[in-house]
């Protein structure tokens, strides 16, 4: 929660800047940005790798545990794909990929707007933080209604971390572990799916 | 844009090579957060200056509303039936 904050305050000091355009024109001509892109994008790779949790519950879990990650992409885009053509302004395959950052609004926002541009940059942060937000607030009411897949589901990406602590407080110990699983999972398809639909 | 994908596959075969020094994982960690950090500050910069986007901002919001409500409903339609099917004891 604390680093989601500073984020955003970072992303709004950018704008104040913009706004008054100051740095503006000297970053707008300079483009270093496709290779800070691959930099970025290298380090949530070691991240990844690093990551001892995701064989431990691999080793220890049952093989059904892919189908909750599985039901999150599948159900995402199947939703979104006809709805997109509701939404005026914007195209089947541009929304595909904004929902396809699945929560993981920093990756996500970055990639689109170097894959396309600033406004769908923008669309994909405020969107993939609302499903953040909306997984902390709503935890409850979705156990209850859904059942205790439901906030994990909502949660995406960010069930391995930032939304962790609440999904376990209502779905208790043996669900935190398919949380972290579906998280990792999400976080690494991220990318892929991104580049991939916006190709 | 595939180099993109092979960054990120480089990236995870060293990460898995240096699982076990636990120091390095953790410094990119801190290293990502700070290139995020950076990221959006520059987004933010071209977003201010962009008048088009200072203009839209209601409209961007509320696609970006729509496409995240379709999205989390979904997704815990589909983690739904998973659930019913698969986990409910």
């Amino acid at each position: 929660m604390k680093k989601s904050i500073i984020m955003l305050i970072f992303f709004l000091i950018g704008i104040i800047f913009g706004m008054k355009s100051l740095l503006g024109k000297f970053i707008g001509k300079v483009d270093i940005s496709l290779y800070a892109l691959y930099v970025l994008l290298f380090l949530v790779g070691i991240g990844i790798g690093g990551d001892n949790r995701i064989w431990k519950i691999v080793k220890n879990v049952n093989i059904k545990i892919f189908l909750v990650p599985l039901s999150v992409i599948i159900g995402t885009l199947l939703f979104v794909g006809p709805l997109s053509f509701f939404i005026p302004g914007i195209s089947l395959r541009d929304s595909l990929a904004i929902v396809s950052g699945f929560g993981y609004y920093s990756l996500s926002s970055v990639l689109i707007t170097q894959l396309r541009n600033e406004t769908l940059g923008v669309i994909a942060l405020l969107s993939n933080i609302t499903r953040e937000i909306v997984t902390l607030l709503l935890t409850p009411l979705m156990v209850k209604y859904f059942g205790k897949l439901a906030p994990i589901a909502s949660g995406g990406a960010t069930s391995m971390d930032i939304t962790l602590p609440i999904i376990t407080k209502f779905t208790g110990k043996e669900y935190a572990m398919i949380s972290v699983f579906n998280g990792i999972i999400l976080t690494l398809i991220v990318p892929f799916l991104i580049t991939l639909i916006l190709r | 844009m595939l180099l993109v994908i092979l960054f990120l596959f480089l990236g995870i075969l060293i990460g898995s090579l240096l699982k076990s020094k636990e120091t390095v994982i953790n410094m990119t960690d801190k290293l990502i957060e700070w290139f995020i950090y950076i990221f959006l500050f520059f987004l933010g910069i071209s977003v201010g200056a962009n008048e088009e986007i200072a203009m839209n901002f209601l409209k961007l919001g509320i696609q970006a509303l729509i496409l995240t409500a379709g999205a989390i409903i979904g997704s815990v339609l589909a983690s739904y039936f998973v659930y019913k099917k698969f986990f409910k004891a």
